[in-house]
């Protein structure tokens, strides 16, 4: 990443989200939950029965990510993110449920660039496919939820210096070329 | 006639999955560097550069390329002098995958019941097996890791003959600029026209097996490869659908025989893990 990237400490602050804008070349330290299709279904599942959840989403990042199987001298294997758009239809509720930011890949549906302006959210971008990469930034990795779903388990991860793009900031903008401006 | 053990099968995809992950094809790695040199845009420079470093550390360090380490596609050409023995060939391979998946510690991405998220058949089988059988006395196998994201983005249109390459070249460009960043480009397209609907899905997923950048050998068709690729990199989609002019490293397409009355095209897309291994026994 460049060198002017930003080192942000999590938990996010709103200060620091404000802050931010789309394009911005940002470092994550701190913890990050991961969480896919399935994860989804499930949390936002619960979410509208009203019982409780694996994990406090206050305040989270979600990372869309289904990492590798950890060798044995290893903390995770590869560990990339998965297409956004896929957890289109959850995320609103999500950031609408204390969820701070998400880490994907992709451009999304407008209704969660909204979201994410509606709340105060970040989207942000990590370089799809560069697994092996991206595994180097983590420290340290759990399973803390629906550990039945295998790769699709929620783990938490403790990050250094992961590198991501801010795609969606929380006015409304967007790095990707071609996205119009919310009305 | 010769006998071939199903046992050396199994062999032979176990590290062929295990080399697919973790080795990038040089042709690929070629590919991405010529990129990263006509690169102008400094986010489409350093996303490259992110993965030229992905590649180099997936194969000195042995961490998968990617954490989608695919369905097991695999294509095996078959001799008809090729007796084989010591169990089916369909088992074999999945034997394979499963070894090569475990050993490897490579992720099982496959449900038992694709409406049933939690039928992880855990050890990524079974197999997507195209069975051709060839002269000969040997058994070629290509294996391609296939992740999801970039096969998502894929499509088959039954276009109107009269369409013609006009149509073609729409067809394929409209899809990649929705697809945007979605299938981690830059990406390699396996285009197929002609044949039927299956057929030229078949085929659109073949031709991603040719080395990269090697045109098509009749001229008419590796103009309209050409076509496909400008039209593709005018798109403005860029490395992770970020902008510039690096959407596509390569386009592969093959063309059959098919009916007057149709004009099938399938669109095969493949990431820039494009994950593929070929032996022969």
């Amino acid at each position: 990443m460049s060198s002017e990237a930003r080192q942000i400490k999590l938990p996010l602050t709103a200060d620091v989200i404000a802050q931010l804008r789309a394009g911005d070349s940002v470092r994550l330290s701190g913890a990050i939950y991961t969480a896919r299709d399935a994860a989804h279904q499930r949390l936002v599942s619960a979410l509208e029965a009203g019982q409780q959840l694996p994990i406090d989403l206050d305040g989270s990042v979600i990372y869309y990510c289904g990492p590798t199987p950890a060798p044995p001298e290893r903390v995770i294997g590869a560990a990339g993110p998965t297409t956004s758009s896929r957890m289109d239809t959850f995320a609103p509720r999500l950031y609408a449920a204390g969820v701070q930011a998400t880490i994907g890949k992709g451009q999304r549906a407008l209704q969660v660039r909204r979201a994410c302006r509606k709340h105060g959210c970040l989207y942000l971008i990590a370089t799809g496919g560069a697994g092996a990469l991206l595994s180097r930034f983590i420290m340290h990795a759990k399973v803390v939820g629906y550990v039945d779903l295998g790769p699709e388990a929620i783990r938490k991860l403790t990050v250094a210096e992961f590198p991501v793009l801010v795609g969606y900031d929380a006015h409304g903008g967007s790095i990707f070329p071609g996205d119009e401006d919310l009305d | 006639m010769r006998e071939i053990q199903s046992s050396q099968i199994t062999k032979a995809v176990a590290e062929l999955c295990q080399c697919a992950n973790y080795e990038l094809p040089e042709d690929v790695v070629e590919a991405l560097r010529r990129s990263r040199e006509a690169a102008t845009s400094q986010v489409a420079r350093t996303i490259l550069d992110q993965l030229l470093e992905n590649a180099r550390l997936a194969r000195d360090e042995r961490i998968p390329y990617c954490q989608d380490t695919g369905l097991a596609v695999v294509f095996v050409e078959l001799g008809q002098d090729v007796h084989l023995v010591g169990g089916d060939i369909y088992a074999a391979i999945d034997a394979g995958v499963r070894q090569g998946y475990e050993e490897g510690y490579l992720r099982p991405s496959v449900l038992a019941d694709p409406l049933d998220r939690a039928t992880n058949t855990g050890d990524n089988t079974p197999a997507i097996v195209h069975l051709r059988m060839v002269r000969g006395d040997e058994i070629k196998l290509h294996l391609a890791a296939k992740g999801g994201g970039s096969e998502n983005m894929s499509a088959l249109w039954m276009l109107t003959p009269t369409d013609g390459a006009e149509g073609i070249v729409a067809a394929i460009v409209e899809r990649i600029q929705e697809a945007g960043g979605k299938p981690c480009p830059p990406l390699i397209l396996g285009v197929a026209i002609g044949g039927n609907f299956e057929k030229a899905a078949l085929l659109a997923k073949e031709a991603l097996l040719r080395p990269l950048g090697q045109p098509n050998d009749e001229r008419q068709l590796a103009e309209l490869e050409q076509r496909i690729i400008e039209a593709v990199n005018a798109t403005g989609v860029g490395p992770m659908g970020l902008g510039g002019g690096e959407t596509a490293l390569a386009v592969h397409l093959l063309s059959h025989p098919c009916h007057l009355a149709s004009l099938p095209v399938a669109l095969n897309v493949q990431c820039h893990a494009a994950r593929h291994q070929s032996v022969t026994i």
